[in-house]
């Protein structure tokens, strides 16, 4: 488990948006490993890992998106029933709150980005409790 | 019918006379009461003296809405606060809002113009109004109360807001006739189609309709969707409210109860006097108003008059359909809104940049506001919730200070144009033709 930076990224309801992103990012050569999109009637929040943050992180900006950066966890675990379930039921017992979170899986090995409340606070229950 | 036939259809000469008379009367009244007045007039080196019949009215000073706002709250009243049996206000920019203030008087006299109007559409004692403008600071809902009240009608105090409740009550309480926006009707007319209720059970004749400008085809659909005959009644809160004008059985201009609001149309431009007839900027001077009387008030409102006699017998002056504005003030659903309050509004929330656009529309026949703004660098987070939470703080001041609920829209830096003139502010996609 490691303590990662996220960058997010404001886009408008509209056809297309998110291709202007993904042109930004090609075109800086910055690789995306990870994306989720969250989304309003009006409004969508795309909050990516990528490559090169800062770099992403000016692009974006340069190009008038309304971007942030934010601390979230990559949690890397086994690719096995019960994995995710261990990871939750530890942090639910700390009374951590989860944002969100987004995983995908291939192979061995599972990834999941969890974006508590308290970053810090569920990267120290993690590390001491060790779930996965 | 006619509500005051002396009055209604007074002589044009005696009408002068009698207007003279009561200018005369105001001027000497202003003058020793409200400072704000006398000190324009030694401005301009007039004296009561110099006001002798009605066409002196053109020596006076004018006075705006930001004269308003500047002696806010009770600095043009000319009468001391024990003789205010009432204040109404209309919504301003942050915590300004104009304020106006009735003596018993004022109200008296109210009640007789919208009687007046009432009468004119048709009503009479046997008449069961259903008030649906909204009751409150806004003047449409008590204004048209007292009317009814005083013409011997039976009023329902609906107001706004509660469109199931409202055809119900008009249903059982057997209205036969209706006070709302035109707009409004029309929402309720398709709503009324829809209820399952038909059309025989409510006994709806007369359409009260004001507020807002509406156009002939708007009446057309409303009658035709509603059964009903539809009149324009005029007014607005620093003259007195619903009542200063009002149309009659042929709906050709609208009846200025010129006994008591003296008009004028001058260019928006020279502030000169235009002839009857010319489209210009309405201007009101209150000639027997006791609270808050006022001279030469610019209405900011496009439309001409008309002093040829009228089919109907009334002598008073008809002004035409509001065709515009010389400002840039909206009217939406009824309450008006000038794009500076939403901007006093925007620059006091630290989340936003001081950039706006407003998109006003009409869907079903309601008005629709959008209010897109920019959130600063900085606050953009990576959780909906909080963007959410904010888009709903924004809502909740702006509503408080405009009084009307605007859908918020969030758009990405950089998206409202800005420009080094005058930015446009507003995009208003309704037709009123």
């Amino acid at each position: 488990m490691k303590t990662i930076k996220q960058l997010s990224v404001f886009i408008e309801n509209r056809t297309g948006r998110i291709n202007e992103v993904t042109r930004i990012l090609e075109v800086g050569g910055i690789n995306m490993s990870a994306f989720s999109l969250a989304e309003t009637p009006d409004f969508g929040i795309l909050r990516m890992i990528v490559s090169d943050v800062e770099a992403a992180h000016r692009a974006l900006k340069e190009a008038h998106f309304g971007v942030n950066v934010t601390d979230v966890l990559l949690v890397t675990c086994a690719n096995e029933p019960g994995t995710m379930h261990r990871i939750l039921e530890v942090l639910a017992r700390e009374q951590v709150f989860i944002e969100y979170m987004y995983a995908f899986s291939e192979g061995e090995v599972a990834n999941v980005i969890i974006r508590p409340t308290d970053v810090a606070r569920a990267a120290e229950i993690l590390q001491s409790h060790q779930p996965c | 019918m006619i509500w005051n036939q002396p009055k209604e259809c007074m002589s044009s000469a005696d009408k002068r006379r009698m207007q003279g008379e009561r200018l005369r009367k105001l001027v000497e009244r202003v003058y020793h009461s409200v400072p704000f007045y006398r000190n324009k007039m030694q401005q301009m080196d007039v004296a009561p003296r110099d006001i002798r019949s009605i066409d002196d009215i053109t020596r006076l000073p004018f006075t705006t809405k930001q004269d308003l706002r500047d002696n806010y709250p009770y600095d043009l009243f000319a009468v001391p606060m024990s003789e205010i049996v009432r204040l109404h206000a209309s919504s301003g920019t942050t915590g300004k809002p104009t304020v106006v203030g009735y003596t018993r008087g004022d109200l008296a006299v109210w009640s007789e113009m919208t009687a007046r109007a009432l009468t004119a559409f048709g009503a009479d004692r046997n008449d069961i109004v259903s008030v649906g403008y909204g009751y409150g600071l806004f003047t449409g809902g008590l204004g048209l109360h007292y009317g009814v009240e005083h013409m011997g009608g039976t009023v329902i105090p609906t107001s706004s807001g509660n469109t199931a409740k409202h055809i119900s009550l008009m249903h059982d309480f057997g209205a036969t006739a209706l006070a709302c926006t035109p707009s409004y009707a029309l929402y309720l007319a398709d709503a009324l189609r829809d209820c399952g209720m038909p059309r025989e059970e409510f006994a709806l004749r007369i359409g009260i309709f004001g507020a807002e400008p509406w156009t002939e085809n708007m009446r057309r659909e409303i009658e035709s969707k509603l059964g009903i005959d539809a009149y324009n009644i005029y007014g607005l809160s620093e003259i007195m409210g619903p009542g200063v004008s009002y149309e009659c059985g042929f709906k050709n201009g609208s009846h200025i109860g010129d006994d008591h609001f003296f008009p004028e149309i001058v260019s928006p431009d020279t502030l000169e006097p235009l002839p009857v007839g010319e489209q210009g900027e309405l201007v009101f001077t209150t000639l027997t108003k006791e609270g808050i009387p006022l001279l030469r008030y610019r209405t900011k409102d496009l439309c001409s008059l008309d002093d040829t006699p009228c089919e109907c017998g009334r002598t008073a002056v008809r002004m035409s359909r509001i065709v515009g504005r010389s400002d840039d003030m909206l009217i939406i659903r009824g309450v008006n809104l000038f794009p500076s309050q939403v901007e006093s509004v925007i620059l006091e929330i630290e989340e936003l940049e001081p950039h706006y656009l407003l998109v006003v529309d009409r869907v079903n026949n309601l008005d629709t506001l959008q209010i897109q703004v920019e959130v600063r660098d900085g606050f953009y987070s990576d959780e909906i919730n909080r963007m959410v939470e904010l888009k709903r703080k924004i809502a909740a001041r702006l509503q408080s200070v405009l009084g009307l609920a605007a859908d918020i829209r969030l758009v990405e830096p950089g998206t409202i144009a800005r420009s080094e003139g005058k930015a446009k502010r507003v995009i208003d996609n309704r037709k009123l033709v």
